[in-house]
């Protein structure tokens, strides 16, 4: 508390030039324009200068090293003779295998059929799985009943499927489909449900206040806050897609089934040619790897910096 | 009386009232402190002004078209920037699209953040986090304008230059303001009148009306400060076991 007071009692009649500023208690500018100056010096002190970014190389080069390290110490492994090099090919066996693979055209066949599939069935997962997701998650009474089935279902390996799935639909492309929808969609919607739970509460009751009704709370406020959230639930989505394709492909080979990834795998393993199946092994993972790359990696990094959640992070 | 509460009370469940007896009336256009330690239901008060929560006793009147808020943390959306998060609150209110965009720079320059509007709000400082949700809660346009301790967590050079940006804001627009504060200092800069709210249970125990000279005269507004902080401290007391 201020003991000894100012003398104030001219301060009106005093000339603009000298400013008296007397703390917390009473006004502390002279008028909007010295108000409007004041804040913007206290902006610009108190804002962060913007930086640029620029490409990081190490975040090139490190995974590349990585990569070439491991493939020496596997030429390094197969040329020690341990095993017989039909059980183990070395990574230039493999290579030249693919080389054969891509003139007979079955390389290009297999990733294409499958990548096809893949996001085919990922789109409508997603289209399914997103309004099922958010009505579970904003009606207690659905998710209260229906929450531990759909978890149960995401635990649940969706290879299991496949059986009942041929029984239904013979092999076709239908078995295939279902068998990635049973993988995809309840790991989307686990997603999405998790993204909402981690929502603050404030932002319902700015929602509420500022008088959004319950769709444009759905809509406007629920689903972009839940938006990082959702992201990791789509990455898992296409994960198990990936995964449950594969599976289907392995178990259902013939048919009016077209020829992927996993058909190419069975085919290497019922001619015993090792190399065959080294290749699609590395087939497959190139294409997770790739959709990780070029799709999701970048969406999520935009999207966790525009709301200023990557500083510090290891990414 | 765009706000008058008649004996209203409110108590969780079956534990002892939060508030009790609450009496109060402001009057359209007035700057209302109120002001309590923590545990007087400050919040809970303002809950139910603004239709969050409902009493459970009593009676209350407010403005039909319900009350604008703004809470202590800027509680800014992250995904829009500065000028989406206020024309979220006009898009909210269906003011048409063409009329949005007018309305929301406009408020922006009013906070004085015209050239600001396009940033995040993780790219904005404490301050002007608070002053876009101060304007987000003005597009709300409604004559009753709710604060719940919004400057509670700025640094002090901050909070004195939105003490004079409030108030020439609320001299601009004419609003109906209902401050809530645990800050003595805070409540005699701002208010017209202090409403001292006991705690447990929350009760208005006394208030005082705050002249424009106490605006300019520091030594008049230091004492009442220090009447007031007799008081509350007096409240406190009687919960000292």
């Amino acid at each position: 508390m201020p003991s000894n007071p100012t003398p104030l009692a001219e301060a009106p009649s005093e000339p603009v030039e000298t400013r008296h500023v007397h703390a917390a208690l009473t006004r502390s500018s002279t008028g909007r324009e010295d108000l409007r100056e004041l804040e913007s010096g206290l902006d610009s002190l108190q804002s962060d200068a913007d930086r640029k970014h620029r490409i990081d190389w190490s975040r090139v080069l490190l995974p590349i090293a990585a990569l070439v390290a491991l493939v020496l110490i596997w030429q390094f492994y197969v040329s020690l003779g341990v095993k017989r090099r039909d059980l183990v090919p070395g990574p230039l066996d493999v290579a030249a295998q693919m080389g054969v693979l891509w003139n007979e055209g079955k390389l290009q066949e297999s990733v294409w059929t499958s990548m096809q599939r893949g996001l085919v069935g990922f789109v409508i997962s997603v289209a399914i799985a997103t309004p099922v997701g958010l009505l579970l998650a904003q009606v207690a009474p659905l998710r209260r009943a229906f929450g531990p089935l759909i978890s149960g279902l995401q635990v649940l390996p969706s290879v299991a499927w496949v059986p009942a799935a041929i029984i239904w639909f013979g092999l076709t492309d239908a078995t295939v489909y279902f068998v990635i929808f049973m993988g995809a969609i309840p790991s989307i919607i686990n997603g999405l449900i998790s993204g909402v739970d981690q929502i603050p509460p404030q932002y319902r009751r700015v929602g509420t206040v500022l008088g959004a009704s319950r769709l444009q709370m759905a809509l406007q406020i629920i689903l972009p806050a839940a938006l990082p959230g959702y992201l990791s639930g789509l990455k898992q989505g296409w994960a198990f897609s990936w995964r449950s394709l594969m599976a289907a492909e392995i178990i259902a080979v013939g048919g009016t089934i077209g020829f992927g990834l996993g058909s190419l795998l069975d085919q290497g393993r019922q001619l015993s040619d090792m190399s065959v199946v080294m290749a699609a092994i590395l087939l497959i993972l190139a294409v997770g790897i790739l959709i990780e790359l070029l799709v999701f990696a970048p969406i999520e990094k935009r999207l966790l910096r525009s709301r200023g959640l990557l500083s510090g992070s290891t990414r | 009386m765009p706000v008058v509460l008649e004996h209203l009370g409110k108590s969780f469940g079956d534990g002892a009232p939060v508030l009790d007896d609450v009496n109060a009336n402001i009057g359209k256009g007035e700057f209302v402190a109120l002001l309590g330690a923590s545990g007087c239901g400050k919040s809970t008060l303002l809950n139910i002004m603004a239709g969050l929560e409902a009493p459970s006793s009593g009676a209350l009147e407010v403005p039909s078209d319900g009350a604008a808020f703004m809470f202590q943390d800027a509680a800014l959306f992250p995904w829009l920037t500065a000028r989406e998060n206020i024309e979220l609150a006009l898009k909210l209110r269906n003011v048409r699209k063409a009329e949005r965009k007018a309305k929301a720079q406009e408020l922006l320059e009013l906070v004085h953040l015209g050239t600001a509007g396009d940033k995040r709000p993780h790219e904005l400082s404490g301050g002007m986090r608070q002053r876009v949700s101060l304007a987000r809660s003005l597009a709300q346009d409604r004559q009753l304008l709710l604060m719940d301790e919004p400057f509670a967590a700025l640094d002090a050079i901050t909070r004195d230059l939105l003490h004079d940006e409030l108030e020439r804001i609320w001299k601009e627009t004419g609003r109906t303001i209902v401050f809530v504060t645990h800050n003595v200092r805070e409540a005699v800069r701002l208010g017209q009148r202090v409403l001292l709210l006991s705690s447990r249970p929350g009760r208005v125990v006394q208030e005082w009306a705050v002249t424009e000279e106490h605006r300019t005269d520091a030594g008049l507004a230091g004492q009442l400060t220090g009447v007031i902080t007799a008081r509350l401290r007096e409240e406190i007391r009687r919960h000292a076991k």
